[in-house]
C-alpha cells in the first residue's frame, strides 16, 4: 500500500534510499506492533472486574527493570545497524560526487529555476552558454553535477523521482549530482517556503537518450550561442 | 462556594483585581494561563481550518470566510505553528498545569516566587496581544514559516510582510522572556519548597517532567533569544548578520533556532508525559513501573535534546559529513523515549484498569505518540531524510508527536484534574463522546498525510494542482480535511461538558479518583494558602493495591496502620 505512493525511482542512488527506507519501516513496524498489540491486550484483559485488586508491582528490581531494560537495549543495536545502513547511502548521495560528464549551473529566484548549459566547448561560465527557464535536460546514464546558487532567499531543489534534495542558499556554492537511468520527463519542485509564489516554484526534468540529447542540444543550445 | 471561611483572613482585604486579575496566587495564574491557552487554541485551531479546506478544495470560498490567497496561506500556516507551539502547547502543559500542580504536588504554599510567576503570564499576555494584533497591520502577519528562516524572514521585499515580521520576533521573544521567569520559579519551587519527607526520589514524576523541561528551555532558549535580536537589528537597523549580500549567513539562523528548536519539543512533551504518568497508576490502581528507571531516562532524554538539532538541516547545505553524527544521536534518543513508553506499558500489566475519561485521553495519547515516536526515525536516518524532508510527511511526524501530548495529555490532565481546580465533576459521557471522536479524528487527518509526503508532496504549498505527478494525491487532502472538521466539531461537546461542569456538575470532594499525591489531600478547590499544616510525606507518590492494605491506595502523607503498628511493636 504504501510502495504505491512512492514515485518511480530513476536515479542510480535512489534506490539504496528506499531500501533504508524499507529497512527501517519493517524494524519500527515491529516494535510499533509489538507495543500497540501489548497496550491494547493489557488494557481488554486487566479492566477492572469487580473488586479484583492490581497486582502490587514497582517495576524497580533488576529483574524487573530488566522488562523494559532489555527491549530498549534491543531498540539500541537496531538503532545503530539503522545508522550503519543509512550512513553508507547518505555518503552515496551527498558525499564526493563521482566525476561529472555533463555540468550544470541551477540559479533559484523567486520564483523560477534558471538552468544554465555549458557551450560547445563545454564551458559553464562562457558569454555563449545559454540559460533555459524552469527546465532542466539531462543524457541519460549520465552523471550529472549541479552547481546551486540562490540570488534571494532559500530554496530547495526537489526531484521526488530521482530521490534528491538539496537547499539551495544564497551566498553558498553547493553542489549535487545524480545519474539517471530511464529517460522521460519528470517534475521538479521546490521544499523550501520561499514567499507566496511557493507554492509553483516548480521546473521540468528531461531525461533524454543519448540521441535525443546531442538534438536537442543542436536545437536549443548550439543554434541559440551562435546566433546571438 | 465557601467564599468566606473563618482561616481565610487574607482573603478579607483582597479586592476583585488582586484577586482574580492581578493575582499572585499560582493557582489563579494557573488558570489564567488555561484560559489564555484556550483563547490562542481558537485562533490557532480555527486557522487549521482555513488551512485545510484550501488544500482539500483549492481556491474555492471557504464557508464562513471566503476565499484565501496564497500570501494569505503562507501567513496562516505561520501563525497556526507559532501560536500553537508557543501560545498553546506551553502556556497549557507549563504554564497551566506547571503552575497548578507543583506547588501542590511538592507541598508547597505557592510558587517560590508569586510576583514573578504573575509577571511571567501577563508578560505572555502581553507576547499574545502582539502576535494577535499583527493580524491587523497593513500587509498582515508573519508569512515566513514558524522557523522564519532568513533570509525570507530578513527582508520585507521577500515576503511582502513589513510590520508582521517584526511584531512576530517581539511576540516570540517576549514569550521566551515570559517561560524564562516561570521555567527560573518552577525549579525553585520544586526544589526549594518540597515539604517534610518530600525527597526527590518521592515527587511525582509530573514534577521531575517540568523541571527537566524547565532546565532544558532555560539552557536551548538564549541563543535563540540572541537570534531573534539579530533578525530584528537586521530588519531594522541595517545590519546584516543573515543577509549574504553583505557578509551574513542564512545558515546561523537555522542553527540558532533550531539549537533551540528541537529541545523545544522535549520542553513540551516531558509535561505531556508528565500529565500520563500520573494518571496511569491511578485508573491502573498500580504503582508506575520502574520510577527511578523514567527518571533517569528523563534527564538522559534531556541532555540528548541538545546534541540533535542539525537533524532538521541535513539537505541544508552544511557540511554533508555532519549528517551521521546527527542521524546517531537522533535515532539513540528513541531510546530513553523507548524506556518511558514500554514503562508506561508495563505499568498496566496486570492492573486494575478503568476508562474513564482521563485514563482514555492518556491512552490514547500513548498510542498515538508510538506512530509520532517511531516515524521519526525515518527523519532522524539522513539518508531517508533526503527524501523525506520537506514534504508533509514531515508534517504529519511532528502533529503526531506533538498533538499526542498537548491534546491528549492536556485534556487527560484537565479531566483528571478539572475537580480539583473547580470543585465539581465533569460530565463522563460528553468526555466519551469527546475522547472517541477526537481519537478517529486525529487518525484521520494525519494518517493520510504521511501517504501525501511519501507521494513526494512539499508542505507548505498553498495548493498542490501546479505539480502534474501530486494530483492524485488531492483525495487524500479531502479525508484529511473531513477529518478536521470532525476534529474541530468533536470540541462542541468538551466546551460543555467544562462550562456546565464547572457550575453544575456534581461536588467532587478531595480526593475523586483515590489518587495519592498531596495536591488530593487538600480542598476542591484548594484554598489559600494551599495547606493549613505543612503536610509531612511518608512515602512515594503511586503505592496503590498494596497487599495487606485496607484501601487500594496510600496518599503520601498518610500514616499507614503499618507503619504505626510497626512503631508501636
Amino acid at each position: 500500500m504504501i510502495a504505491g505512493y512512492f514515485p518511480e525511482n530513476v536515479s542510480t542512488f535512489g534506490g539504496s534510499i528506499d531500501h533504508v527506507f524499507w529497512l527501517i519501516l519493517y524494524i519500527v513496524g515491529f516494535f510499533f506492533v509489538v507495543a500497540q498489540v501489548l497496550l491494547v491486550y493489557f488494557v481488554v484483559r486487566y479492566r477492572r472486574r469487580g473488586n479484583a485488586p492490581a497486582f502490587y508491582n514497582r517495576g524497580d528490581t533488576p529483574r524487573e527493570a530488566a522488562w523494559v531494560l532489555v527491549p530498549a537495549v534491543i531498540v539500541l543495536c537496531f538503532d545503530l545497524g539503522i545508522d550503519a545502513v543509512g550512513h553508507r547511502a547518505w555518503e552515496l548521495v551527498k558525499g564526493a560526487p563521482p566525476p561529472a560528464q555533463v555540468e550544470v549551473k541551477v540559479s533559484a529566484k523567486q520564483f523560477n529555476w534558471d538552468f544554465t548549459y555549458p557551450d560547445a566547448a563545454g564551458k559553464l561560465d562562457a558569454a555563449d552558454s545559454v540559460t533555459v527557464e524552469n527546465e532542466l535536460h539531462v543524457p541519460v546514464g549520465k552523471v550529472v553535477r549541479l552547481t546551486l546558487t540562490s540570488e534571494d532567499v532559500i530554496h530547495s531543489l526537489w526531484v521526488p523521482n530521482l530521490r534528491l534534495k538539496q537547499d539551495v542558499v544564497p551566498g553558498r556554492t553547493i553542489v549535487a549530482w545524480f545519474e539517471a537511468t530511464k529517460p522521460g520527463h519528470y517534475e521538479i519542485g521546490c521544499t523550501e517556503l520561499c514567499g507566496f509564489g511557493h507554492y509553483s516554484m516548480h521546473a521540468d526534468l528531461f531525461v533524454h537518450t543519448e540521441a535525443d540529447y546531442a538534438k536537442w542540444r543542436a536545437e536549443n543550445l548550439e543554434n541559440k550561442s551562435a546566433g546571438n | 462556594m465557601n467564599t468566606v471561611t473563618v482561616d481565610d483572613h487574607a482573603a478579607h482585604h483582597v479586592s476583585f483585581v488582586r484577586r482574580y486579575l492581578f493575582s499572585l496566587d499560582h493557582k489563579v495564574i494557573a488558570k489564567q494561563y488555561m484560559l489564555l491557552s484556550a483563547a490562542m487554541a481558537i485562533i490557532g485551531g480555527g486557522s487549521s481550518y482555513l488551512i485545510r479546506w484550501q488544500l482539500a478544495w483549492p481556491e474555492t470560498s471557504i464557508p464562513g470566510w471566503g476565499p484565501i490567497g496564497p500570501d494569505n496561506y503562507n501567513a496562516l500556516i505561520t501563525m497556526h505553528g507559532t501560536i500553537m507551539v508557543f501560545f498553546v502547547a506551553m502556556p497549557l502543559l507549563l504554564g497551566a498545569f506547571g503552575n497548578f500542580l507543583i506547588p501542590l504536588m511538592v507541598g508547597a504554599e505557592d510558587m517560590a516566587f508569586p510576583r514573578l510567576n504573575a509577571t511571567s503570564f501577563w508578560t505572555l499576555f502581553v507576547a499574545s496581544c502582539v502576535l494577535v494584533s499583527s493580524f491587523f497591520v497593513p500587509q498582515g502577519p508573519a508569512a515566513a514559516g514558524w522557523t522564519s528562516y532568513a533570509p525570507l524572514s530578513d527582508k520585507a521585499v521577500y515576503t511582502g510582510v513589513t510590520w508582521g515580521q517584526d511584531l512576530w520576533i517581539l511576540a516570540v521573544a517576549l514569550e521566551f522572556a515570559s517561560f524564562m521567569m516561570g521555567g527560573i520559579n518552577f525549579l525553585v519551587t520544586a526544589l526549594n519548597l518540597r515539604t517534610r519527607g518530600m525527597r526527590l526520589m518521592r515527587l511525582p514524576l509530573l514534577v521531575w517532567m517540568e523541571m527537566t523541561a524547565a532546565v532544558v528551555f532555560l539552557l536551548s532558549v538564549g541563543p535563540l533569544v540572541a537570534g531573534a535580536v539579530m533578525l530584528l537589528l537586521d530588519r531594522a537597523a541595517g545590519t546584516s548578520f543573515f543577509q549574504p549580500d553583505r557578509g551574513g549567513d542564512p545558515l546561523l539562523w537555522e542553527h540558532l533556532f533550531w539549537f533551540f528548536g528541537h529541545p523545544e519539543v522535549y520542553v513540551v512533551a516531558l509535561p505531556g508525559f508528565g500529565i500520563m504518568l500520573e494518571i496511569l497508576p491511578v485508573f491502573a490502581r498500580k504503582p508506575i513501573f520502574g520510577y527511578r528507571t523514567i527518571v533517569y531516562s528523563t534527564i538522559a532524554a534531556g541532555l540528548l535534546s541538545f546534541i540533535v538539532w542539525a537533524h532538521h538541516m541535513f539537505v541544508s547545505g552544511m557540511d554533508p559529513r555532519l549528517a551521521s553524527p546527527f542521524s546517531v544521536t537522533t535515532i539513540m534518543i528513541s531510546v530513553p523515549f523507548a524506556i518511558i513508553m514500554f514503562a508506561m506499558i508495563a505499568t498496566l500489566w496486570r492492573g486494575s484498569i478503568s476508562l474513564a475519561s482521563p485514563m482514555l485521553f492518556a491512552l490514547g495519547g500513548i498510542a498515538t505518540f508510538l506512530i509520532g515516536g517511531v516515524t521519526g526515525i525515518f527523519l532522524g536516518s539522513a539518508a531517508t531524510d533526503i527524501y523525506l524532508h520537506g514534504t508533509y510527511f514531515v508534517v504529519a511526524h511532528f502533529h503526531y508527536t506533538l498533538f499526542p501530548v498537548v491534546f491528549f495529555g492536556g485534556f487527560a490532565g484537565l479531566y483528571f484534574w478539572f475537580p480539583k481546580m473547580f470543585g465539581r465533576m465533569m460530565n463522563e459521557t460528553l468526555g466519551q463522546i469527546h475522547f472517541w471522536i477526537s481519537f478517529f479524528a486525529f487518525n484521520g487527518i494525519f494518517v493520510p498525510l504521511f501517504l501525501v509526503g511519501i507521494g513526494g508532496s512539499p508542505r507548505r504549498i498553498y495548493e498542490l494542482s501546479s505539480y502534474d505527478m501530486l494530483k492524485p494525491l488531492q483525495p487524500l487532502h479531502v479525508v484529511a480535511t473531513v477529518a478536521g472538521i470532525a476534529l474541530l466539531l468533536a470540541q462542541i461537546p468538551l466546551i460543555v461538558n467544562a462550562f456546565y461542569s464547572m457550575v453544575r456538575g456534581p461536588i467532587a470532594g478531595r480526593n475523586p479518583w483515590h489518587a495519592n499525591t498531596l495536591e488530593w489531600t487538600v480542598d476542591s478547590p484548594p484554598s489559600h494558602p494551599n495547606f493549613t499544616v505543612p503536610p509531612r510525606v511518608y512515602r512515594d507518590p503511586y503505592e496503590y493495591s498494596i497487599p495487606g492494605a485496607a484501601e487500594d491506595w496510600m496518599a503520601q502523607d498518610a500514616v499507614a496502620e503499618a507503619d504505626l503498628r510497626a512503631a508501636g511493636r
